[in-house]
């Protein structure tokens, strides 16, 4: 049975129809990758899977309860790492974890255990005592996604967890995540709009203004625009085609010197190559078509385009709505 | 349903935060004593004790209403804080009530209000004045009951506010007003019709009236409290159920 099920989703607010009629469903102890560029319906899904916002129509649930009628026990079962650090800034790294583990009501003699294994699973047992104000950007969201497996949660989500994050941190922090399903039985829910870093991915969904339009594994969705490239250079490159055509029927052209041909699992394709051809190879290159290749495809724009500023206006119309229509 | 783990560790957050910033401390202390001795003496001079009490004595129920009333609201209003801040996501995804979330609150706002409340009482016999163990006991009860509503005020404000500029609307519209027209500074009895209904539908009325009542219960003339104190007292708690009700509604509504 799937963790989370989402079946004709929508969500309007005023004119604007953020999320228009989505369903997807995520497996459990996997990492669910929900992409798309700003103002596609990405965190609107978000907020409707963790019980702050009501759907318009369809449904959404997860750890098979209900997420707006039954939203008691879906918060019991999610943690959250939003986009913008929700940690308070004059506690200590020691003392927001406290605060977490007593609002999920963790039991008094796990309490202090958890803190501390959350301290140590971020590295941060050196400063556990220190004000978060003093953080860099790195150590908060790492302390933010501890803190956000304290009460042992089925579902984590994580919006955009690396954005302002500098290279090395966000490399830090993939690392860090994709321990988290097998380390500690917690399906991963995150939304980027950093393609290469979707590859992380069991499966992911694509969303552009407010509908999918792709979904599946990061290799199926590759496969879709065909497979890799190889590229190489020959002593005799006219002999060199001849061959290779023999061996890979067809598809097989040279341009500037350099012959290419497309496979569908290039790595496999280099070792036939060098076996058939022998000395004369003087260079092999291969490229694989990455998900921005994939989202290039089906949207005609690339998901960081920064002209897609259409986006943010829709976000913006989004805030100013929400402010005028829900307080509290 | 209310939950005791939430209620004890929203309140346990602002009071670790209230001790930590000296700042605010000194100033909620020193705001009533510049009121007291600047204000309370130079009127003294002018305004004619009324049968026992002077001036500077008639004000001490009022400025300790003001400490109540600006550390319960300020407390409150942290909520708009937490919100820019993001500190209040945390709060509303966890599995707890939006009563829990108020109680705790409300009382985060009696906790820390009382203790300031405290902290002036301790200038109490420097005026002049003397009261019995019951009376002190009673001038903190309603103290802590006062804060409690008066926080639970602020939720309700907060709730109506996002972003901090409102703080200073909230201040020199709300908040000051309330002030002047609780019969802090001027018997209600004295002032003009079109005030006296002003201050009658102003909850802090009725808690320096009850603070009045406890400190100099026996007073006569034009200074003396201008309701019962179980009226006050009456009329406080249901104020406080009141705005416990709307804020915790304000908190319930999703989008």
């Amino acid at each position: 049975m799937p963790i989370i099920s989402v079946e004709n989703l929508v969500r309007k607010f005023g004119k604007i129809t953020a999320v228009d009629g989505i369903s997807f469903e995520v497996e459990e102890n996997t990492i669910f990758g929900f992409l798309g560029p700003n103002g596609a319906g990405k965190t609107t899904t978000i907020n409707i899977l963790c019980t702050l916002l009501a759907p318009t129509s369809g449904s959404a649930s997860l750890n098979g309860h209900d997420c707006y009628r039954e939203s008691a026990e879906v918060r019991k079962a999610i943690g959250i790492v939003f986009q913008d650090s929700s940690l308070d800034k004059d506690l200590t790294a020691r003392e927001n974890l406290m605060f977490h583990a007593y609002l999920y009501n963790v039991g008094k003699f796990e309490r202090r255990q958890r803190v501390e294994d959350a301290l140590r699973f971020a590295g941060l047992e050196d400063r556990a005592d220190d004000l978060i104000k003093k953080f860099s950007g790195g150590m908060k969201r790492r302390l933010e996604v501890a803190r956000g497996l304290i009460h042992r949660p089925k579902v984590l989500f994580l919006d955009e967890p690396t954005l302002g994050l500098d290279p090395q941190s966000r490399a830090g922090l993939w690392e860090f995540i994709t321990e988290l399903p097998v380390k500690h039985q917690v399906t991963i829910f995150m939304t980027t709009h950093y393609m290469e870093e979707a590859e992380v991915c069991d499966s992911i969904a694509i969303i552009d203004r407010g509908k999918i339009i792709a979904s599946g594994s990061p290799q199926q969705l590759k496969k879709t625009i065909g497979g890799d490239v190889i590229y190489l250079k020959t002593a005799d490159n006219k002999k060199a085609v001849m061959e290779l055509k023999r061996l890979f029927d067809g598809a097989v052209s040279e341009k500037d010197g350099e012959i290419f041909l497309s496979a569908l699992r290039g790595e496999v394709c280099i070792p036939k190559i060098i076996r058939e051809l022998g000395d004369s190879v003087l260079s092999v290159r291969m490229q694989r078509p990455t998900l921005n290749d994939v989202f290039l495809k089906l949207t005609g724009k690339e998901i960081r385009d920064e002209s897609a500023a259409a986006g943010d206006d829709i976000k913006e119309a989004v805030r100013s709505y929400r402010r005028r229509h829900d307080r509290g | 349903m209310i939950e005791a783990n939430a209620v004890y560790v929203i309140v346990a957050r602002e009071f670790k935060k209230f001790v930590r910033e000296k700042s605010r401390l000194i100033s909620t202390i020193a705001r009533p004593l510049v009121w007291l001795f600047m204000v309370g003496g130079g009127m003294s001079r002018l305004v004619p004790a009324g049968g026992g009490v002077s001036y500077m004595q008639f004000i001490f129920p009022g400025i300790l209403g003001m400490t109540i009333l600006f550390s319960s609201i300020f407390s409150s209003i942290s909520i708009i804080w937490d919100k820019e801040f993001g500190f209040m996501k945390e709060i509303l995804v966890a599995p707890i009530s939006r009563f829990s979330i108020v109680i705790g609150k409300a009382m985060s706002g009696m906790t820390i209000s009382t203790i300031q409340a405290l902290i002036i009482l301790a200038f109490f016999p420097l005026l002049g004045l003397k009261i019995g163990m019951a009376n002190f006991i009673g001038i903190i009860l309603v103290s802590a009951l006062l804060s409690f509503s008066l926080a639970a005020f602020g939720i309700v404000l907060a709730s109506f506010y996002d972003s901090y500029e409102s703080f200073s609307v909230i201040m020199n519209f709300i908040v000051m007003p309330m002030f002047f027209l609780s019969g802090a500074m001027y018997p209600v009895k004295l002032m003009p019709a079109i005030l006296q209904v002003c201050a009658k539908i102003n909850p802090l009325t009725y808690g320096v009236d009850a603070l009045k009542n406890l400190i100099f219960p026996f007073e006569k003339g034009a200074m003396s409290p201008d309701f019962p104190l179980l009226f006050d007292v009456s009329i406080i708690t249901i104020s406080a159920l009141i705005f416990v009700l709307i804020a915790g509604r304000a908190f319930e509504r999703k989008g």
